[in-house]
């Protein structure tokens, strides 16, 4: 893959109308630049313009006035169909044609462009492998034989095809199951992470908006642009009462969704073993003012059970048994917001921190997430954000 | 036929094996020509449809009249004007098609999914690259069906064309059979010429359907 980066998205003063000149506009004097390599989620109520807004990027709709400009090129200095061929396409159906093998699919704008055989080919198996599935095996299958989701990922695939620098993604995940659009949003992040497009993503889910964006652009009715930053700023510091209605009563929950454990300071624990002594675990778990439990791993540094201090009187060595079971495991990437879930229903309430093999890192506490929460945020502008009152996080 | 003589002789048909070949090659030759003009000018149709529906139900209007008038009144209303020729028997044969074959691919091109042909625009198809690229393959099942349709149908209409003095096999039916009551043979011929039209229908209808099997690989192999 090589590192192609996105380009500059800029909407200047756009305005879409479909009727005469007195008509309500459906996209009204929008401006915003969508830095290279970043995710822009155009979001917000039906009738908002969204998909308006989006479509007019690559000129499936013609602003009535304004311009649109990649790096600063105008969009309408290219004939259309030329320009198409150089923007990802995504779409909610899918849309990959029936008649066509995943791999032809994926070839299709290559095709337009006149690539060789050969060149295709490789870019072909190299973008299959990319969305993980075997090119050997998907090549040359018909659309009518793969799940939905892999229909999904083949979508994104064909619309990276000929590495354009804008991706425009129009409510791609919305056919799916909760559960597959969940795991195609983190693919499309990982993905993301490795192409770095500029992706412009329309959807109407505000809770998949703060997933995917790097910054969101909250549209009110009649393409109003309500506030343009990212999600964390939105979060923290709603610009109006229409963008905190939208984004919800439950931000401050949102807000955890969007940091992970691994942004946390996390507290070492006192690591015991099967067969150590109980009076030098006493002695090392006084020392710590914080802890008043130990914890029990296995020889594989796996965590098996806490350990309560009030338990570990007299003397002989720990007895593997007396752990009571069930410390809840979070991983660095997990969101705070399923760390805090799994931490308020265990009886202590301290999370493991563990590596991909299951191996103890450190500690993470509640208190530890509520501090996160009451941190300043940093806004698109720069500007640090005070505390707000964000009553929904207490 | 008189009491006593044999319904079918099978013995004509063995001395006339020439004759029945020729009668066979008219009858696909007309059948054949037929279709394939009236396919282009359905197509020329349909295309002009896409680009100005409000002509659907004008087109539809005009070929629908072409199609009730009966074959026989058809040649004879024709022959005045362009004789007992090979183009007055081919001016009805299309005719007879267009009514099938415009509404046909009209509404196969209209049942392309509408994901494929936004997928297609968008990603920078021109309108005549998505046409060929995209909506026909998608629309070429239901378009061959309609052809399959429009074949049959023409088979039988052709045997009419030898009251014109086309041949095929309605010549045996007609000229060798009806028209020669009083003969031992013309029962045979009659039949013979029947039989023959109909295999002969049978056998276009499943070869089609080969056909759009074989170019539509996609819509068979399932999960």
């Amino acid at each position: 893959m090589q590192d192609a980066s996105g380009a500059v998205v800029a909407f200047e003063h756009v305005t879409k109308r479909y009727g005469g000149p007195d008509s309500a506009p459906a996209v009204d004097d929008l401006s915003l630049t969508v830095p290279a390599g970043e995710i822009c989620v155009l979001v917000g109520p039906s009738g908002c313009g969204k998909t308006t807004s989006m479509k007019m990027v690559n000129r499936l709709i013609e602003p009535t006035s304004g311009r649109i400009t990649i790096n600063g090129d105008d969009v309408a200095s290219l004939p259309a169909v030329e320009l198409r061929r150089r923007i990802g396409y995504v779409i909610q159906q899918v849309g990959l044609f029936p008649h066509l093998t995943i791999g032809q699919n994926v070839e299709v704008v290559p095709r337009l462009l006149r690539w060789k055989a050969q060149r295709m080919r490789e870019r072909t198996d190299e973008l299959l492998d990319l969305i993980g599935l075997e090119p050997a095996g998907y090549r040359d299958r018909y659309p009518n034989e793969l799940s939905g989701g892999e229909r999904q990922r083949v979508g994104v695939a064909r619309a990276l095809a000929a590495d354009p620098p804008v991706m425009l993604m129009d409510e791609p995940f919305g056919a799916v199951d909760p559960i597959r659009r969940d795991r195609l949003q983190n693919e499309f992040l990982h993905l993301q992470q490795q192409v770095r497009k500029t992706v412009i993503f329309v959807t109407h889910d505000v809770d998949e908006a703060i997933k995917m964006a790097d910054r969101i652009a909250i549209l009110r009715q009649r393409g109003i642009l309500a506030q343009y930053d990212t999600p964390q700023a939105i979060l923290a510091n709603p610009a109006s009462e229409f963008v905190e209605r939208f984004v919800g009563a439950d931000r401050g929950l949102k807000r955890l969704s969007l940091a992970r454990v691994r942004e946390l300071d996390h507290i070492e624990p006192v690591i015991v073993r099967a067969g150590e002594d109980r009076a030098e675990v006493r002695r090392r778990l006084d020392r710590v003012e914080e802890l008043t439990y130990a914890l029990l791993v296995d020889d594989h540094d796996r965590p098996l059970g806490w350990i309560d201090q009030g338990d570990l009187t007299g003397d002989g060595t720990i007895d593997p048994g007396a752990a009571t079971p069930g410390a809840p495991t979070v991983q660095p990437e997990t969101t705070l917001r399923d760390a805090l879930s799994a931490l308020l229903g265990s009886s202590v309430q301290l999370g493991v921190v563990v590596d991909d093999r299951e191996r103890v890192l450190g500690l993470v506490s509640v208190d530890a997430i509520g501090d996160r929460l009451r941190a300043p945020v940093r806004a698109a502008d720069g500007k640090l954000h005070p505390l707000g009152t964000d009553e929904a996080a207490k | 036929m008189t009491d006593g003589e044999p319904f079918f002789r099978v013995e004509w048909v063995v001395e006339n094996l020439d004759e029945i070949g020729v009668r066979i090659g008219e009858h696909v030759y007309l059948t054949v020509l037929a279709v394939v003009i009236g396919l282009a000018v359905s197509f020329a149709l349909a295309l002009l449809i896409q680009r100005r529906p409000r002509l659907y139900g004008p087109v539809v209007g005009v070929t629908g009249t072409l199609y009730a008038i009966p074959s026989l009144a058809f040649f004879a209303l024709l022959i005045p004007f362009t004789g007992t020729g090979v183009v007055t028997a081919l001016l009805a044969l299309v005719s007879y098609t267009l009514l099938i074959l415009v509404r046909n691919i009209t509404e196969a091109l209209n049942g392309v999914p509408p994901d494929a042909v936004e997928a297609a625009t968008g990603m920078g198809y021109s309108r005549g690259q998505r046409l060929w690229r995209v909506e026909l393959p998608l629309a070429l099942p239901v378009i061959v069906a309609g052809i399959r349709i429009a074949t049959v149908t023409t088979i039988g209409l052709v045997t009419v064309t030898a009251l014109i003095g086309q041949g095929g096999l309605g010549y045996l039916i007609v000229n060798l059979g009806i028209n020669r009551g009083s003969s031992p043979f013309g029962p045979t011929a009659t039949y013979t010429g029947v039989v023959l039209a109909v295999g002969l229908a049978v056998i276009a209808d499943l070869a089609l359907l080969a056909v759009q099997r074989a170019l539509t690989p996609w819509a068979r192999r399932r999960g």
